[in-house]
């Protein structure tokens, strides 16, 4: 296992993780999502080859009410 | 009802075009503050608007991925959603939520930059705000941008290529209306993009009078979602709206000291 930081607070993964393989994890599949890592965007059909390194910051959005 | 509106009104009807598309409805409206999305859903439905605010949020973990989601309720299919950078105090933390904003909507261009300045006053951070523009600008986004009534830091703005410049009425959430209407005149007769009144409003007439100013659109929020009735005001709105903006258009007459008679003076009844 190794850590990354998800959305802030630190979250423990399988090494060599994919982004897909992260989402998978967390149940959000099939959300409406955008994910950036290291503050870098990660659009979706990279998900799958994208492998995080430890440390990474993942950041996971979704759009909610506002003004 | 819509269809059976008479002739003369579809003649006088004029689209609201922004980055070149075009909108029927002048009213945009947020999508927070609401008691649930169903609410959310029946007060956009009765504003008639078709561009509609959201903000860019990191999801809970461990969410169910059934739950109703906001755009369940106002779908992209049928809305221009318009991502924001509510919350935003950096221009570079504006311009990375509108990236993220970019990739959730399908690459769509088109968003609210606001960058604030501190949280007693939600101001926009005026220097911030030009370098988050110039950025995305750049990036190949059409900015709709959230401004101080300032009409030189608005030309700037539209210098640099922003889509629309949004003042302040008054500050945000506050329903305090328009303050300064002649500073937004100063920024209308010069502005050649579409110039909209984004926050302050608080009632219908507020709306109105941004309209007979001859701004193009209003932006609001909390004036709807924080009414008593929402749809009621959602309603009241879009109808404020569409007369202010018909005022507008038709001209009022003078303001005159003294008093003008409606009815002729000749051929009165005497009463002897």
């Amino acid at each position: 296992m190794m850590e990354i930081e998800l959305n802030g607070t630190p979250h423990m993964i399988l090494i060599s993780q994919t982004v897909y393989g992260l989402i998978a994890t967390l149940d959000l599949l099939g959300m409406r999502l955008a994910v950036a890592v290291n503050r870098e965007v990660v659009p979706p059909q990279l998900w799958p080859q994208r492998i995080l390194k430890e440390l990474d910051r993942v950041e996971i959005v979704r759009a909610i009410g506002g003004g | 009802m819509l269809m059976t509106k008479p002739d003369a009104a579809q003649a006088i009807q004029e689209n609201l075009t922004i980055a070149g598309r075009s909108y029927r409805s002048r009213l945009l409206v947020g999508s927070g503050k609401y008691r649930d999305l169903e609410e959310t859903r029946a007060a956009t439905e009765a504003s008639g608007a078709e561009i509609i605010t959201v903000a860019i949020r990191r999801v809970n973990i461990g969410q169910d991925p059934g739950a109703p989601n906001l755009l369940d309720v106002v779908p992209p299919s049928r809305y221009t959603i318009l991502p924001n950078t509510a919350g935003c105090y950096t221009a570079a933390d504006a311009v990375h939520t509108l990236k993220l904003a970019r990739e959730l909507l399908d690459g769509r261009q088109l968003v609210k930059l606001e960058v604030l300045g501190d949280q007693r006053t939600l101001f926009p951070n005026m220097p911030e705000t030009l370098r988050a523009a110039e950025t995305l600008v750049k990036d190949g986004f059409e900015v709709m941008v959230y401004c101080s009534d300032d009409p030189i830091q608005a030309k700037l703005l539209e210098d640099m290529g922003c889509v629309a410049i949004m003042p302040l009425a008054s500050l945000i959430g506050s329903g305090m209306g328009i303050l300064n209407p002649w500073n937004l005149s100063l920024i209308l007769e010069q502005a050649q993009v579409p110039v909209l009144v984004d926050a302050g409003i608080g009632t219908a007439s507020d709306a109105a009078i941004a309209m007979e100013l001859g701004c193009d659109g209003v932006l609001m929020n909390t004036a709807i979602a924080g009414a008593r009735d929402p749809i009621r005001m959602a309603h009241a709105m879009r109808l404020a709206v569409e007369a202010g903006r018909a005022a507008y258009l038709a001209g009022r007459m003078p303001k005159r000291f003294a008093a003008s008679p409606s009815s002729p003076m000749a051929g009165r009844v005497p009463a002897l």
